[in-house]
């Protein structure tokens, strides 16, 4: 190993964030500029790095080693097929966070600039580590920038949201920490590939598994523990809802795959008919909510909640179509949700407004927004020729394979998906125009317009050739399901024995 | 030839959709006119080909999914089944796409409505090209796609804007059925490509299932769930409240996707699986029945309607119920011949309902028309040529098609098929007493529209009048000119080749003769009733309404279809929606949740903060306590 290309990714935002802290320069403008110069040059690093990766092994490639406490943890990063695809999401969705910014953010646009850059470390932090505290302490040092752009430029309710979101996540995480620690007493390591060679002793697997559950579900947000996304999406600002909703919510889709499956495989076979009864309730439970909300951005939230319901229902199917379809549903959302919440944004600007009664016929006044709030509302409830479709199809495709019942009930969420969001586009696109105050809105800025085909276009072209995204994570899922599936055989034949 | 074939649609339509507004409205009018018109003649020679030569291919576009054993491509399939589909695709698209030109002569936005309707045909050859189950798919939500958009087109009018929504959420509960059946179709052969799947079909026969604690042939359940996407698309009863609805569109878009195209889509499912469907006769025996009572169903209800628009509607949804049934007797061949013959005639019908509707000034109630054959000369005889090519007056179109449906049905011996045959000949019946109710109502009796007069009615121009013609003629002839090929017992091996399987050959035995000439007499005998009932004594089916209020009702409202469901399925899941987002979120899980334990964390520790009250003599009295307990503890253990 050469050049620390993941540990200059890790970095390179943080230095960014620094050189903003320190500036004398207090020009906004400024400090924009050099957010943005920063996270695109670490899109780019992003791309060169998916375009060195090699995606024919599952091993993990790129690692730095390096150590940290002396014989207790070492800083271990690497990645494999699925850690690359949302190392390049979060370096793909974070310069357009930080170009949206201008309409959103009035006050400590700097400030609001260096938080959004240490969240883009850490989250790349979390995909890449392969140590389990180094992990943990990225994870949940993730909280801290998401808590203060809530709190600190969120909406009215900002204070309630800021602190329902830390704490509840911080209780679920607290929880792995306890996990992490046994973890280390149990096998005396908490490096992730060693750890994989070695199986976890069964009557630890059940504990272990369902502490990182706890975490991972408040996370996702799985039902019942979903009710702090909608009142954290409704308070925080644009560009906290983007990054909430495109990449902090597949940190825990991510934990799933990396931890409950590949070390815990038997807790994992055993929990697997919860999985599937919390995500089915979700799908069905959050659909219906939506269907409900009169807030355009709780609305989407409550999507959010459904489609992750997808997400853990297609990891736990354990079938190559299930979890690809898990992994390319998560990327998928990234894209749509960001997308979504960007639309609900760029009215917001102009009207200050989330209710959705508020609108109404603003197709006569922005013709081009329609088109690509019609193009993400689709998206969303799955057409085929849209990402979203793709990662749909092939978790249900999985979920047969285990279990029809289970198929055939979450297909119903994509019938009430169908009705929430179009319900939604008529409601605000479409009708008569009667809010006069609509006439005055001027449509898609430049820059508004950028952002959002930049979204649109992956969006389209993965519904049309996914195979980009398929390769790179092909040969990962297929290895860790024989992983996991050679790991059950021991433990049956062990229990015969 | 096949790749220009499917593309020249979709380059109209993103030149029109993108730079419309650059290039005009009249050139985005004829670039996608006239692409289409291309494909339409392409595919005439690509038909010609198959007739001559049996012309076969499959050209591979792109691949689409490679997930494990999971492998689509993006592929265009010709044979005989797609050929008929193609011709009748494009033909239709293509005249409607003309006939556009002057209907939509008003309106404000007419590159963005040509781009939906060639964006449609693109979707729709899709469809019927595809080699497999999911690039169907995919065709299949492309045209409901773009149906949504159709449907919606006057954005402003908030019923078309639900009519819209209707048709894309009611469609989405049959697509439902036909993933679950194309998921089952992967789960069970490991592939979703028709060749590899029907020819693993034989393997499957005696293979069951365990669906819901029941025993279940997995060939039957393929079936059903695949016809129960059919029945979404082809407006089918219980799934069929949509297309009424869908008329919010305007009308060429009536023409050309809910009357030729799209919503044959399920017909044309059916018969493309034909090679599954054929060893399930448990699902065909459905399919018949729900097909037999779509069609009674609809025509009953057809009677009483006074939208012009509705009434070729519902003529619509019971004419697909006759192709269903033909197909579930196993005559899928002559499902076909029907679906070709009514996409001309039913196309006909609703652009001269156009015509007569442009005419009018956007009315479409027939009790406010009347007395305006003479104004409109043109649409009154095509309109009658549609009528008779509907109702089947010999020698037209529909007398061959439809004919041929009751006489196979009957044919088929057993007593779903003689039920059907019935059935058939009853709806027949009803259909053109229907159908007559319309032309006379429309083009003669009185006048009776109060806001415009009868001076300013004028005929429709040219460019919409030449593709009723060209409808026209093809509902003249094409029953006549094509039966041969499509529904000969020769035509079963030749023409049809291996797309169509029949199990058993078809029963070429000849039906006794007055099953021959029951459907035609009463044909011809209901047009002098009809004209009775609704020009010379008008009072008579007034005052049969009157004495039958409740049977009226039911049939005015529909069945009460819409409102049944209302109550079942939309106001209790907003109820449910409600419930669970007020009650279950916010007064169960936020207040034992996150606020209650916070509180609780509040509460205890106010009290635990009581403790240090800072008065020696209550630390001495706790420390005194906790000494005595600790000695109680040590003593007693």
């Amino acid at each position: 190993m050469n050049f620390p290309i993941l540990s200059s990714l890790i970095l390179l935002p943080t230095i960014g964030a620094l050189f903003l802290l320190f500036s004398k320069d207090k020009n906004s403008n400024t400090a924009k500029y050099v957010a943005l110069f920063t996270s695109f040059i670490n899109f780019l690093i992003s791309i060169y790095l998916w375009y060195l990766f090699d995606p024919s092994t599952s091993s993990f490639q790129f690692i730095e080693d390096r150590i940290w406490l002396e014989g207790f943890v070492n800083y271990k990063v690497g990645i494999d097929g699925i850690s690359i695809l949302f190392i390049v999401l979060t370096t793909f969705i974070t310069p357009l966070c930080i170009i949206s910014v201008n309409n959103t953010v009035k006050v400590r646009l700097r400030h609001f600039l260096i938080a959004i850059l240490i969240m883009e470390s850490l989250m790349i932090g979390v995909f890449c580590s392969l140590d389990l505290v180094v992990f943990y302490l990225f994870f949940e040092a993730g909280l801290i920038p998401m808590f203060l752009i809530i709190g600190i430029w969120g909406g009215t309710r900002r204070v309630y949201s800021a602190f329902k979101f830390f704490l509840y996540t911080l209780v679920g995480s607290v929880l792995m920490l306890v996990a992490i620690i046994s973890i280390y007493w149990i096998a005396g390591t908490t490096d992730i590939i060693q750890l994989y060679e070695l199986s976890l002793d069964i009557k630890y697997q059940n504990l272990l598994w369902l502490a990182f559950f706890s975490s991972f579900a408040v996370k996702t947000p799985m039902w019942p523990f979903h009710t702090w996304l909608p009142d954290a999406h409704v308070e925080a600002p644009t560009a906290g809802s983007v990054l909430l909703a495109a990449i902090l919510l597949k940190m825990a889709g991510y934990g799933f795959i990396r931890f409950s499956l590949g070390l815990f495989p038997v807790a994992s076979e055993l929990f697997t008919p919860l999985i599937y009864i919390l995500s089915l309730i979700a799908i069905l439970y959050a659909s219906l909510v939506a269907l409900m909300q009169e807030d355009m951005k709780k609305l989407i939230a409550y999507s959010s909640v459904a489609h992750m319901g997808f997400v853990t229902l297609g990891i736990f199917t354990i079938t190559q179509q299930g979890i690809e379809g898990s992994i390319i549903q998560m990327i998928s959302h990234g894209l749509v949700s960001a997308a979504l919440f960007l639309c609900v944004g760029v009215v917001y600007d102009r009207m200050h407004s989330r209710l959705i009664n508020t609108y109404g016929g603003i197709v006569s006044v922005m013709p081009k927004y329609s088109i690509l709030f019609m193009l993400f509302t689709l998206a969303a409830l799955g057409l085929p020729g849209t990402s979203g479709f793709i990662g749909e199809f092939l978790v249900l495709m999985g979920a047969f394979k285990d279990n029809f019942l289970v198929a055939v009930i979450a297909s119903l969420g994509v019938i009430l998906g169908a009705a929430y969001m179009l319900w939604l586009y008529r409601r605000v696109v479409f009708g008569n125009l009667v809010n006069k105050d609509l006439l005055k809105i001027p449509d898609l800025d430049n820059s508004e317009k950028f952002i959002l085909w930049s979204l649109a276009i992956p969006v389209l072209f993965l519904g049309f050739y996914p195979e980009p995204l398929i390769n790179t994570i092909e040969v990962s899922v297929k290895d860790l399901i024989e992983m996991y599936n050679f790991n059950l055989n021991m433990y049956s034949q062990e229990v015969k024995k | 030839m096949e790749i220009a074939l499917l593309f020249l649609p979709l380059i109209a339509s993103i030149t029109s959709g993108f730079f419309g507004k650059f290039i005009g409205d009249r050139s985005s009018e004829i670039i996608t006119s006239f692409f289409v018109s291309i494909s339409a003649l392409l595919s005439l020679i690509l038909f010609y080909q198959v007739i001559v030569n049996n012309y076969e291919n499959n050209v591979v576009v792109a691949s689409w999914i490679n997930s494990g054993s999971l492998n689509v491509n993006w592929s265009i399939k010709v044979d005989a089944l797609s050929s008929v589909m193609l011709v009748v695709v494009t033909l239709v698209s293509a005249l409607v796409h003309i006939y556009s030109i002057g209907y939509m002569s008003h309106d404000p936005h007419k590159p963005r409505f040509m781009a939906y309707l060639s964006l449609f045909t693109f979707a729709m050859l899709t469809l019927v090209t595809s080699d497999n189950f999911l690039q169907l798919f995919f065709g299949w939500e492309g045209v409901g796609l773009c149906s949504y958009f159709l449907i919606g087109f006057w954005f402003k009018k908030d019923s078309a804007n639900a009519a819209a929504i209707k048709a894309f959420v009611v469609n989405r509960v049959g697509d439902f059925g036909l993933v679950l059946g194309i998921f089952l179709i992967f789960h069970l052969f490991g592939t979703v490509n028709y060749s590899e799947v029907f020819q693993q079909i034989p393997q499957i026969i005696d293979k069951d299932l365990l669906f819901l604690g029941i025993h279940i042939e997995a060939i039957d359940l393929i079936c059903i769930l695949l016809f129960i996407g059919a029945m979404g698309k082809s407006a089918q009863i219980f799934l069929h409240t949509w297309l009424p609805d869908a008329m919010e569109g305007p009308t060429p878009v009536s023409a050309l996707i809910h009357a030729a195209t799209m919503v044959t889509a399920g017909v044309f499912l059916v018969v493309r699986c034909s090679p599954i469907f054929e060893y399930s006769p448990l699902t065909l025996n459905i399919i018949t029945v729900v097909g037999m009572t779509t069609a009674f169903f609809a025509a009953t209800v057809a009677l009483v309607q006074t939208d012009i628009k509705k009434i070729i509607a519902y003529s619509t949804c019971s004419q697909l119920g006759y192709m269903f049934f033909a197909a579930g007797v196993g005559a899928y061949n002559v499902a076909m011949f029907h679906l070709f013959t009514h996409a001309f005639f039913k196309a006909l019908l609703f652009l001269g309902s156009g015509s007569i509707i442009h005419s009018f000034k956007d009315e479409q109630n027939i009790n406010q028309m009347g007395a305006v054959y003479k104004k409109l000369p043109y649409t009154w005889i095509l309109m009658i040529v549609g009528t008779l090519a509907l109702t089947g007056f010999p020698f037209l179109s529909g007398f061959y098609s439809k004919d041929a449906i009751i006489e196979f049905a009957y044919l088929k011996g057993n007593t779903a098929g003689y039920y059907a045959a019935g059935v058939g000949v009853f709806t027949a019946l009803l259909t053109s007493i229907y159908s007559w109710r319309l032309i006379f109502k429309t083009f003669h009796g009185t006048y009776n529209n109060n806001k415009m007069k009868i001076e300013e009615i004028h005929e429709s121009p040219i460019v919409m009048l030449v593709p009723l013609i060209l409808l026209a003629i093809g509902a003249i002839f094409a029953g006549f000119l094509f039966k041969d090929l499509f529904i000969s017992h020769e035509s079963a091996n030749h023409f049809w080749g291996d797309s169509i399987k029949f199990l058993k050959p078809l029963n070429s035995d000849h039906p006794p003769l007055w099953i021959i000439l029951i459907t035609p007499t009463l044909v011809l005998l209901s047009i002098p009733v009809a004209y009775y009932l609704f020009i010379k004594n008008k009072e008579l089916p007034n005052q049969f309404s009157q004495s039958n209020r409740p049977l009226y009702n039911f049939l005015v409202n529909k069945w009460y279809f819409d409102e049944l469901y209302n109550i079942v399925f939309i106001q209790s899941s907003k109820k449910i929606g409600l419930f669970f987002w007020k009650t279950v979120d916010i007064k169960i899980i936020d207040k034992f949740g996150p606020d209650g334990v916070s509180s609780l964390i509040k509460n205890l520790s106010l009290r635990a903060s009581k403790f240090q009250s800072g008065f020696i003599y209550q630390y001495a009295f706790m420390i005194l306590i906790g000494l005595s307990a600790l000695l109680t503890f040590l003593i007693l253990y």
